[in-house]
C-alpha cells in the first residue's frame, strides 16, 4: 500500500491496534474519535457483537488536513483479539504501515498477550513482512486497575518488550496514554518517509 | 510607519504549552534561517492567544541572531495605510522597494484582508517578490487563510503554501505555568491552590486569565493578607463560569473490569489532545516530506522562472521515494549551464536561432546540441580567396607593382593602412588574380575568417536570405569576417538594399579594422548607379590601378604558363606571342593556349611559325579541330563574315553533352 502518494498528494497512515480479546483496542479508538472534531473524523465503522466484543474490526478514519501540502490521512483499525478470528486479523494486518500493540495489565492475562504477540508475528510474516522492520509501539493498558492485579509497566516490558521497542502506559478508559501511544506509533510511521525519501 | 517591536515580547517570555509549542517549534526555526525554513509562516489563533507575541518575539530571534538584519513588524492596517499614503502621494513604487528590502517581515492581524481587493493583490505581490528574492514573511491571522471572508484564491494557496500553523487555547498545566511566572513577575506570592483554581476556571484566552490574575494581584495588595483558593473562586466566580480542568488528569475510578468498549469516556472538552497530537503529526510530516520536496520545488520554481522547462523536477515530484534528488538537482542545473553555452554561442552565429525553444528545454539536450551543430555548420565562413591564384604565381611587372606592392602593404598590417584597397583596372588584367592571392596570404593568418567572392555572389546569397527570412542569420555571417573582399563591386550598381547593406557592413568592418578589398574596372568615382556614400567610402582608402600588362609581364606569363604545361618554348615563339598586340593577360593566355592545343593536335613540336599559323593563317582543318576538342559544331569559314578568327570561341560546351549530363 501506499503511504505517500505524491501524485495526488496525500499521505495515508494505516495503523492497527493488536492485541488480546478484551485488552481495550476498541476503546482505544473510541477515545479519540470523541476527540477528534466532527469534520476532521469519519464515521466510526464498528462491528459488535450483541455483548459489545468487536466481531470483525473497528474502522476509524481521521483526516488530519493539509500538512506541507499533502492531504493527511489516519486510517485506524483493530482487529478482533478472540483466537478464533485469526482470518479476519490476517486481512486487516494487510497493508498496515504500523502496529500498536494493546496489552493487558492484568497478571492474568499474560499469556493472552504473549500469544497475541507471537500471532502478530506470524500474521506479518504471512504477509511477508518481518516484524522487526514494522514501526510498532507497545500500549500497557488497564494501569489504572490495583496495584495487585496488574504488572508495572517494567515488569511488563521485561515480558512483552523484548524488542525494544517504545512503550505507552494507558488507561483507554479514560484516555490517559491514548494520544500518547497514537503520536509514538505516527512518528515512527512517517519518519519511515524520511528515510524513503534520502534512499 | 512600522512598530518596534516590544522587547517584552521574546520567546524567554512566552510559556510553551501542547497548544502552541508547534507555532513556537516554527517560529525559532524560522528565526534561525529566515526565508528558507518555512516561507510564508502563518499562524492563526483566536483572540489573546500569544499570535502578536510569538510574531514579534521572532523578530526579536532574528535580530538576535543575526544583527543586521532588516525585520519589520506592523499591523497589516498599518501597512494599508501606508500603502494609501504612499500611493496618494506619487510613491507607490518606492513603498514597494522598501518592502522588498526587508529581510523579515512580520505582519499582524492580516485576517482585514476580507472584502480588500486592491491590498489583496498588493500583499500578494510583496509574499511573491520577498519569497522570490528569498526574505522571510510571517503573517498572524485569527483565522487559516482559507476562512478570511473574500480572499483571493491565489492568496490563499500561496499563504497556505509554507506553514500555517494554528495555536489552541493552553491546557490546564500550561495556564498554571503561565499563571505563575506572570505572578513571580509582578513579584507577588499566592498562597498554594489559589493560581491552580484560577486556571480551572474556564477563561476564554490568555489575556483574559491574565486579567483575572491582576484582580488577584490588586485583591491582595489592598487586603494585606493572602487569598485563598476558596477567596479566589468567589472573586473570580462571578467573572468565569466554573469549569472542570480540561486534561483528563489521573482520576479514574479503579474500576475491575474496563468494561464494553463503547463508552467514549469523558466527552472532550476541546480538541486539545488531537490538536497537540495535530501539531506533532504536522512537525513529523514537515521534516520527512518537505525537505526534499522544499529542494525540488524551490528548483522549479527558479529555473521555471528563468524560462526553462522544468517537467524533468515536476516528475520527481510525483515519484513516491524520488531517489538522489540533490544528484537530480545537479544534473539538471549543469545541463541548464549547457543549454545556456550552446544558446549563446548559436546567438553569436545566428541570432535568429538562438530564441529557439529546444535551448530552453534540459530534456532535449541531444536536439539542442544538434541544432547547435547545424547552425554552427550553416555558418561555415562565407565563400573563401580560390587557391587557384597564389600570390607567387602572380607576375609583377612595372604595369601592376603599384597594386602588388599595396597588396604587400595590406598584409603586413592589415585592416590598418589601406583599408579599403581597390584595385581597378580593366578585365583580364589580373584584379580578381590579386584579390584573390590577397585573401589567401590573408586566411593564413590565426582566426583569420576571409570572404572572398565576387559580388554578383555576395548579392544573390543577400537575396537568398530576404527569400528565406534568415538576413540576421546573413548579416551575421558577414559580421564575423577578418576580411571582406568582393571582385567587381561595380555589380551593385542599381541594387540598393545591398548597398545598404554593403554600407552597414563596411562601416563595421572598418571600426573594427578588418581588412575591406574590392575590385573594380573604374576608378569607383566614374562608377554610375551607385550611392555617393559608398563610393566616397571606397574612394577613402587606396585605389590601385592596374595597367594594361608590359611586355616582360607578357613573357613571363607566357613562361609560366608553358612551363605549367611542360613545355619548353623556343624563345621565338615567346617573342612573336609577347608582341602580339593583347590587351590583356586573359586574352594572351587564350591566344597561348590555342597555339598549344594546335600543337598537340597536329602533334607537331610548338614553334613560332606554328603559332603564326595559327593565329593568322588559315583556319584549322575540319579533322583536325576534332580531336580531343568539345566543339560547337559550327564550321566558320575564313572566308565568312567573321574577320579576326581570334575572337573564334574555340572550346564551346557541347550543349548535347551537357543535356545529357544533366539527364542523368
Amino acid at each position: 500500500m501506499s503511504l505517500v502518494n505524491f501524485t495526488t498528494r496525500e499521505i495515508t497512515c494505516k495503523i492497527v491496534y493488536y492485541g488480546p480479546g478484551r485488552s481495550g483496542k476498541t476503546t482505544n479508538l473510541h477515545y479519540i474519535y470523541g476527540r477528534v472534531p466532527d469534520s476532521r473524523r469519519g464515521r466510526m465503522v464498528s462491528l459488535a457483537t450483541q455483548t459489545d466484543r468487536t466481531l470483525f474490526f473497528d474502522f476509524l478514519p481521521i483526516d488530519l488536513g493539509q500538512i506541507s501540502g499533502f492531504n493527511t490521512r489516519f486510517q485506524l483499525y483493530t482487529v478482533p483479539g478472540q483466537v478464533y478470528y485469526n482470518a479476519t486479523r490476517r486481512l486487516v494486518l494487510q497493508g498496515a504501515d504500523g502496529v500498536v500493540f494493546v496489552a493487558d495489565s492484568q497478571a492474568r492475562q499474560l499469556d493472552e498477550n504473549l500469544e497475541s504477540l507471537q500471532n502478530l508475528q506470524s500474521n506479518l510474516l504471512e504477509h511477508g513482512v518481518d516484524i522487526r522492520t514494522m514501526p510498532l509501539v507497545m500500549q500497557y493498558n488497564k494501569q489504572d486497575l490495583p496495584r495487585e492485579l496488574i504488572l508495572s509497566t517494567a515488569d511488563l516490558d521485561d515480558a512483552l518488550n523484548f524488542r525494544g521497542v517504545a512503550s505507552f502506559s494507558a488507561d483507554a478508559l479514560h484516555g490517559v496514554g491514548v494520544f500518547e501511544t497514537l503520536k509514538g506509533v505516527s512518528e515512527m510511521v512517517l519518519k519511515r518517509l524520511a528515510a524513503g525519501s534520502t534512499a | 510607519m512600522t512598530t518596534a517591536l516590544n522587547p517584552k515580547y521574546t520567546f524567554d517570555t512566552f510559556v510553551v504549552g501542547t497548544a502552541n509549542r508547534l507555532a513556537v517549534t516554527a517560529g525559532r526555526t524560522v528565526a534561525e534561517n529566515p526565508g528558507s525554513a518555512y516561507n510564508p509562516l502563518f499562524i492563526y489563533s483566536g483572540s489573546g492567544l500569544g499570535k502578536t507575541h510569538v510574531l514579534m518575539a521572532i523578530g526579536h530571534a532574528a535580530k538576535k541572531l543575526a544583527p543586521t538584519l532588516n525585520v519589520e513588524y506592523l499591523t497589516l492596517d498599518e501597512y494599508v495605510e501606508a500603502f494609501h499614503a504612499a500611493i496618494a502621494a506619487g510613491q507607490g513604487d518606492a513603498f514597494r522597494r522598501r518592502f522588498q528590502n526587508v529581510d523579515v517581515l512580520l505582519v499582524d492581524d492580516v485576517q482585514f484582508l476580507s472584502n480588500r481587493k486592491e491590498m489583496q493583490s498588493e500583499l500578494l505581490r510583496l509574499t511573491e517578490a520577498l519569497q522570490g528574492a528569498g526574505h522571510q514573511i510571517v503573517l498572524t491571522s485569527d483565522r487559516p487563510p482559507p476562512e478570511i471572508a473574500d480572499l483571493d484564491e491565489r492568496l490563499i494557496s500561496r499563504l497556505s503554501g509554507g506553514l500555517v500553523v494554528d495555536m489552541g487555547v493552553p491546557d490546564y498545566e500550561t495556564r498554571v505555568a503561565i499563571l505563575r511566572r506572570k505572578a513571580e513577575e509582578r513579584g507577588t506570592t499566592f498562597q498554594p491552590g489559589v493560581l491552580e483554581t484560577v486556571a480551572g476556571l474556564e477563561f476564554a484566552n490568555v489575556r483574559e486569565l491574565m486579567g483575572a490574575l491582576n484582580r488577584l494581584v490588586a485583591f491582595q495588595a489592598v487586603n494585606d493578607q493572602p487569598i485563598n483558593a476558596e477567596a479566589t473562586k468567589q472573586l473570580l466566580g462571578a467573572a468565569a463560569g466554573l469549569a472542570p480542568a480540561m486534561a483528563p488528569g489521573v482520576s479514574p475510578g479503579p474500576g475491575v473490569s474496563p468494561g464494553p468498549g463503547v463508552s467514549p469516556g469523558p466527552p472532550p472538552a476541546s480538541g486539545d489532545e488531537f490538536g497537540a497530537f495535530l501539531a506533532d503529526v504536522t512537525v513529523t510530516v514537515g521534516k520527512a516530506v518537505e525537505a526534499w520536496r522544499a529542494r525540488v520545488g524551490e528548483a522549479v520554481l527558479r529555473w521555471r522562472g528563468e524560462g526553462y522547462r522544468t517537467h524533468r523536477l515536476e516528475r520527481l515530484l510525483e515519484q513516491e521515494t524520488p531517489p538522489a534528488v540533490d544528484e537530480a538537482i545537479t544534473q539538471f542545473v549543469e545541463d541548464v549551464e549547457r543549454l545556456k553555452a550552446l544558446e549563446a554561442e548559436v546567438g553569436q552565429l545566428d541570432p535568429q536561432a538562438s530564441g529557439d525553444s529546444v535551448f530552453r528545454d534540459p530534456e532535449r539536450m541531444a536536439e539542442a546540441e544538434e541544432a547547435a551543430a547545424q547552425v554552427r555548420a550553416g555558418v561555415a565562413p562565407p565563400p573563401g580567396p580560390s587557391g587557384a591564384f597564389p600570390l607567387g604565381g602572380y607576375a609583377v611587372g612595372s604595369s601592376n607593382e603599384v597594386a602588388v606592392s599595396a597588396v604587400r602593404a595590406v598584409l603586413d598590417q592589415p585592416g590598418k593602412k589601406y583599408n579599403p584597397l581597390v584595385l581597378v583596372g580593366k578585365s583580364g588584367l589580373g584584379k580578381t588574380h590579386l584579390l584573390n592571392a590577397l585573401g589567401l596570404e590573408l586566411a593564413r593568418a590565426n582566426g583569420a575568417v576571409v570572404a572572398c567572392l565576387s559580388t554578383q555572389a555576395f548579392i544573390d546569397e543577400l537575396i537568398a536570405a530576404i527569400d528565406g527570412n534568415r538576413v540576421d542569420w546573413w548579416r551575421a555571417r558577414y559580421r564575423r569576417v577578418t576580411a571582406l573582399l568582393l571582385d567587381d563591386i561595380h555589380l551593385v550598381a542599381g541594387k540598393e538594399r545591398t548597398q545598404e547593406e554593403l554600407f552597414n557592413l563596411f562601416n563595421l568592418l572598418q571600426d573594427r579594422e578588418r581588412q575591406l578589398a574590392f575590385t573594380a574596372p573604374a576608378h569607383p568615382n566614374t562608377l554610375t548607379g551607385i550611392e555617393e556614400r559608398v563610393v566616397s567610402r571606397l574612394e577613402g582608402g587606396l585605389v590601385a590601378e592596374l595597367k594594361e600588362p608590359d611586355r616582360a609581364i607578357k613573357r613571363s606569363v607566357l613562361e609560366r604558363l608553358l612551363a605549367g604545361q611542360n613545355v619548353t618554348p623556343e624563345p621565338a615563339l615567346l617573342d612573336y606571342l609577347a608582341d602580339r598586340p593583347t590587351d590583356s593577360v586573359r586574352s594572351l593566355v587564350g591566344v597561348a593556349q590555342r597555339v598549344v592545343a594546335a600543337a598537340a593536335a597536329e602533334d607537331v613540336p610548338l614553334t613560332a611559325g606554328l603559332a603564326r599559323e595559327v593565329l593568322e593563317g588559315q583556319a584549322p582543318r575540319e579533322e583536325r579541330r576534332s580531336g580531343g576538342f568539345r566543339t560547337s559544331g559550327i564550321v566558320v569559314s575564313s572566308l565568312g563574315g567573321i574577320k579576326s578568327r581570334e575572337k573564334m570561341v574555340w572550346d564551346w560546351p557541347e550543349v548535347a553533352d551537357r543535356l545529357i549530363e544533366e539527364l542523368r
